[in-house]
């Protein structure tokens, strides 16, 4: 048992050790690249997972809060006239603070709705999110999208790394804050919300405010994340930020991995968003990465509906069982 | 106040369509407690089907639903088998990821052999219009109205007084207690998942006839139709009907009045509105335990 924590320790720190020095052994733009990506999902999924996975919550419109983010930011470098650079990052926190007040307002009306009116409440809101963008014009540009400031000075291969290191940050940020909330009395409110609702209220639980508590602590990452990503695409437009797909992507991961589990948005992450960009990358022009996309989603929902991770862990248990009484 | 009413009839017209497409989908959450986010897909993929048949062998589009309505009904029977079926625990909202990816796979299929280019299906009563008491009305709109009403009528006929709909109804109130008095709740929820997917390819035509559409349109479909079933309450088919009217009438009168562009946006402001004050919707029940 102890040895096996030990072997969980160092391979945990292996992990970070090699998160942190990747663009210094894998400098080609291309891999830098997809590491960009998938550590943006690795976020995306954890923060997600807050609310989906210990609440029993499913929003399939998270996507709202990554596009309101890059809206954002984008919109206050441009008005604030504030230097390509390191300087947009710092504008990051005030992206993820309106995403949340927007996590606010949006938990306040679909957290009165449970189980699958809260699933199409979500996914209204991120379609209005997207028509605000569209419409909404000599703010945002409307149709034909918002330009972001655009760093020449990080030409090459350094390029990627700054926003490599923001999004692993944010991925930290995600992940400590889904540990801290595990191990706390607000997590255990959580959980007893997603097993029975009624009884968690019965018993005290507060569950109106815990409830939007954990929608909003699960957006503003999200709306961070979103606000880097569109200063890393240098441009946006409402259907690329307001993206049905990116809010889907995230819930499969989580699923995938295994929905309620701290390692299981990280594994889905990992082992789906290099799959999938190198699929797009294929058969995009085609559309045939839906396709594929579309199958792997199936699967895992058909054959491993409670994800990776608790999987594996029911199998070990069993194994040491079977040990433990031959 | 002219303009308002001639909106005020057009959103009662398509209103008809997507109270179709609608009905399939709260049918289809009734009979098994899940949401069908592929209905906009298989709307689409229903207008591609009639697209293709009256293209190559040059039928009128109403007239492909003979061939296309037991098709799609063949299909839906299918995906319910295949797909809906295996899912023990959780299918609630298990079954919204897996008809969203039913949707994707749908989206990439027909962008594969149809390109994304917006298409429109064509047809003599598309453009032309008749005059009645000053109004101008497109002829399909017309035509489109009274297809719907037809199937929906059939639909509650088969609903009410047929002793399948009393199975289907008795599935609906009690899944348990429909099986204890014999009612085989499998056959039931395969049956209703076919003929929700038979409306979507009655509801395709007519959108395929009214709109140009591409294969990503059934992300603004589904927008619709699911916002329309919540308003109308989930699985009450009544909702829904009145639901898709209200959706239409105000979305075509606040095109006039305001502007084409906020059009959907007004009724999205409806459904906020509605939820905070009466959050199970305007027929639904309030759900007390979880289902």
């Amino acid at each position: 048992m102890s040895r096996l924590r030990v072997l969980k320790r160092v391979g945990l720190l292996a992990a970070i050790v090699i998160a942190l020095i990747l663009p210094l052994i894998a400098p080609d733009p291309s891999t830098t690249n997809l590491a960009v990506f998938t550590v943006m999902y690795i976020g995306l999924a954890t923060s997600w997972n807050i609310m989906g996975g210990y609440t029993g919550y499913i929003s399939l419109g998270h996507a709202a809060f990554f596009g309101f983010g890059a809206y954002s930011l984008g919109l206050l470098s441009n008005h604030l006239n504030v230097a390509p650079g390191y300087a947009p990052f710092l504008l990051v926190p005030v992206a993820g603070v309106i995403s949340g007040l927007v996590a606010v307002l949006i938990g306040w009306i679909a957290l009165r709705t449970r189980a699958a009116t809260f699933v199409i409440v979500t996914i209204a809101f991120m379609f209005m999110g997207q028509l605000l963008a569209e419409n909404l014009v000599k703010l945002t540009g409307g149709g034909a999208g918002l330009g972001f400031p655009y760093p020449q000075q990080w030409g090459g291969d350094f390029y990627n790394t700054p926003f490599y290191y923001a999004m692993l940050a944010l991925a930290f940020l995600a992940l400590a804050t889904s540990w801290t909330i595990r191990r706390s009395k607000f997590g255990l409110g959580l959980l007893a919300i997603r097993d029975d609702e009624d009884k968690a209220l019965a018993v005290g639980v507060p569950t109106r405010r815990f409830k939007l508590a954990a929608f909003t602590i699960s957006a503003i990452p999200v709306g961070m994340i979103g606000a880097v990503y569109g200063y890393y695409v240098t441009y946006v437009y409402p259907q690329f930020v307001f993206d049905p797909l990116i809010g889907i992507s995230m819930v499969l991961m989580v699923f995938l991995g295994g929905l309620g589990t701290l390692a299981g948005p990280v594994l889905g992450a990992l082992l789906l968003e290099p799959a999938q960009l190198q699929f797009a990358y294929r058969f995009g022009a085609s559309r045939l990465y839906l396709v594929f996309y579309a199958a792997v989603f199936l699967l895992v929902m058909l054959f491993l509906p409670r994800g990776v991770v608790p999987s594996v862990q029911e199998l070990l248990q069993r194994r040491r069982q079977e040990l433990a009484s031959p | 106040m002219r303009i308002v009413l001639e909106a005020a009839v057009l959103g009662v017209l398509t209103g008809g369509v997507y109270a179709l497409m609608a009905s399939g989908l709260t049918l289809i959450f009734g009979v098994m407690r899940i949401i069908n986010v592929g209905q906009g897909a298989l709307v689409i993929l229903g207008a591609y089907l009639s697209f293709a048949l009256s293209r190559s062998i040059h039928l009128d589009p109403f007239l492909t639903l003979i061939v296309t309505m037991p098709v799609m009904f063949l299909l839906g029977i299918g995906l319910q088998f295949v797909f809906i079926r295996p899912l023990k625990t959780d299918r609630e909202a298990l079954s919204v990821l897996i008809t969203y990816a039913i949707a994707l796979g749908i989206e990439g299929v027909l962008g594969f052999f149809f390109t994304t280019n917006y298409i429109e299906l064509r047809a003599w009563y598309e453009t032309a219009s008749f005059a009645i008491f000053g109004f101008h009305v497109t002829w399909v709109y017309v035509f489109g109205f009274l297809l719907c009403l037809a199937i929906l009528g059939a639909l509650f006929v088969l609903l009410y007084r047929t002793s399948f709909g009393a199975a289907l109804r008795a599935t609906m109130l009690n899944r348990t207690a429909a099986q204890l008095v014999g009612v085989d709740v499998d056959r039931v929820s395969a049956l209703a998942f076919g003929i929700g997917v038979a409306t979507a390819a009655a509801g395709g035509v007519v959108f395929g006839v009214t709109n140009a559409f591409n294969p990503g349109s059934h992300y603004d479909l589904i927008s619709r139709l699911l916002s329309i079933i919540v308003l109308g309450g989930l699985g009450s088919l009544r909702g829904a009907i009145i639901a898709a009217l209200i959706m239409l009438v105000t979305t075509d009168i606040a095109a006039v009045v305001i502007s084409p562009v906020w059009a959907s946006f007004v009724f999205f402001i409806i459904l906020v509105l509605v939820l905070i004050v009466r959050p199970q919707g305007l027929y639904g029940v309030r759900v007390r335990e979880r289902i």
